[in-house]
């Protein structure tokens, strides 16, 4: 097995002697795709900035890969108003050449809007904008606090199958936090049921049996999610349209939203 | 060069070099002023600004150097402060804010043989202007846009979304810290023009116009530099023909402008 690309020992964060997250040990490996849950105030929010390096340790360990490129989803992209901000101008701000800009822009599927203003976009459009923001880094890593927060039922499923593919194509890492228990149990290798320690973890099928997570999460939650398989016969372009997937001849750029779900 | 030195000698000329100096550098810091709702802290460092001029007198120093020692041990003492939370910020600012200003005329009335012109550090004196003053000003502007130009994206970066800007390595607390001290370097010299009392103003009002009309950051700090001018040439035409005092004419222009922009751009929109 290669080197993770972070990895926590015993790591600890404490606000005011009290531990938000308690000796929590975990390997991210370039391909994994780790996601966690847990209820509010569970430290989820403290766990991933910790891995972005961004939160003071308390204790433990934060080892991470030398020059590891992380890119970054956070939870929401709430704008000044009196900042003008166009997507084009946005994307330019990682550094990036135009082209990589715009190539990571088709990737999640908002090509269309690199002259739009940035205030006038919906929840759904600056998830995907902040994903190929993050993407034209070609991180190692990718770590995404509630990516489909404020997406549409439809456009969570299309989210959360985009990340995999970008899995596959960056051959990347990704630890992300969710909310949508179902979807998560569908898309992800492994789960980390959190609660200032991780109360348990593995793979989504097994987890919904365990008891500390039926404790967590309440029996009728954890009877619910009996691995949900969603089975589409269509899905939907950005702009809500149903999308044949047999005979698919949407204008590119929206390619990537539409394949066969298993 | 005896053109140039005709044109320094008259006090209008001068006074028009140095007001569209500090045009230069108070549209791009307006922005952030604006951005970053720095508004009410950038009114508690102006007035902090006539306590700096009454330290000077008492340890004799250069004045802009006071004014701007000053400015940044208060603007370091308002960061630290503002991480205790143990006030809302606006009520802390209140309290700094007229404080200083009242600290300040106190302490020059403790000063009977400093004569100072009160009325023209409240409200500016761009018409004494010197050429002293005039190396200030454009001494301080060009290390001020050096600076912006080179920590350009970071500061953007960190106005957009700090915690982005931190995993991207942009160093967010330094880059506000220098965003202080240029705050302090601008308003010691623009206090000169139109006074500690109206120094936010010519901050953010050209921004706050610039805001209607541009779609990008850069757009936004360069209209804003343009009102900015404007607004001093406008005001000082002002007080050349009507005698108004210079300071407040700027201001006056300036606000002219952005209603007559909001009024034009809400008409359009209809």
């Amino acid at each position: 097995m290669t080197d993770p690309l972070v990895s926590l020992q015993n790591l600890t964060v404490q606000f005011d002697s009290r531990p938000v997250v308690d000796r929590v040990n975990l390997k991210i490996h370039r391909g994994d795709i780790i996601t966690i849950i847990g209820p509010n105030g569970a430290g989820k929010t403290t766990l991933i900035k910790a891995v972005l390096g961004i939160q003071k340790v308390s204790a433990g360990q934060v080892s991470v890969k030398k020059n590891l490129v992380i890119g970054y989803v956070p939870q929401h992209l709430t704008l000044e108003a009196t900042l003008p901000l166009s997507v084009k101008r946005f994307m330019l701000l990682s550094g990036r050449s135009l082209s990589e800009c715009e190539s990571a822009l088709a990737r999640t599927g908002v090509g269309h809007l690199l002259h739009a203003s940035v205030h006038h976009l919906s929840g759904g459009e600056k998830q995907r904008l902040l994903l190929a923001r993050a993407l034209a880094r070609k991180p190692d890593l990718l770590v995404l606090d509630e990516p489909a927060q404020g997406v549409d039922i439809n456009g969570q499923a299309s989210l959360y199958d985009l990340i995999r593919q970008l899995r596959d194509d960056l051959n990347c890492g990704v630890i992300m936090i969710s909310h949508d228990l179902h979807l998560v149990m569908a898309a992800t290798d492994k789960v980390i049921c959190l609660n200032q320690h991780i109360c348990c973890s593995g793979y989504p099928a097994d987890i919904s049996h365990d008891p500390a997570f039926i404790e967590t999460f309440g029996r009728p939650v954890a009877e619910s999610l009996a691995v949900y398989h969603h089975h589409h016969n269509h899905s939907h372009d950005l702009h809500g349209d149903v999308v044949d997937s047999e005979s698919h001849n949407a204008p590119s750029g929206h390619a990537e939203c539409d394949h066969a779900h298993h | 060069m005896p053109i140039i030195n005709a044109v320094l000698d008259d006090f209008f000329w001068r006074a028009l070099i140095g007001g569209l100096g500090v045009a230069l550098v108070a549209g791009p810091l307006g922005c952030f002023v604006v951005w970053r709702r720095m508004a009410y802290f950038g009114d508690t460092l102006a007035h902090s600004a006539l306590l700096g001029i009454a330290l000077s007198f008492l340890i004799s120093v250069p004045l802009n150097v006071g004014v701007i020692i000053t400015c940044v041990v208060l603007a370091m003492a308002l960061v630290l402060l503002s991480r205790t939370r143990a006030l809302a910020t606006d009520t802390m600012l209140g309290i700094l804010s007229h404080s200083a200003l009242a600290i300040g005329l106190v302490t020059l009335s403790f000063m009977p043989d400093v004569r100072v012109d009160l009325t023209g550090l409240l409200f500016g004196d761009l018409l004494a202007m010197s050429r002293e003053d005039l190396l200030w000003i454009y001494g301080g502007a060009t290390v001020i846009l050096l600076l912006l130009a080179v920590l350009w994206r970071g500061l953007i970066m960190s106005t957009i979304h700090e915690e982005l800007a931190r995993v991207e390595g942009v160093p967010v607390e330094r880059l506000r810290l220098v965003l202080m001290l240029m705050f302090s370097l601008v308003i010691a010299v623009a206090m000169k023009i139109v006074g500690v009392l109206l120094i936010t103003a010519l901050l953010i009002i050209p921004a706050a116009t610039a805001r209607r009309l541009a779609h990008n950051p850069e757009i936004m700090v360069a209209m804003a530099v343009i009102f900015g001018c404007i607004a001093v040439t406008g005001g000082l035409s002002l007080s050349w023909y009507l005698d108004t005092p210079a300071g407040p004419s700027i201001v006056v222009t300036a606000f002219a402008a952005f209603l007559l922009v909001y009024s034009a751009a809400g008409r359009a929109r209809a």
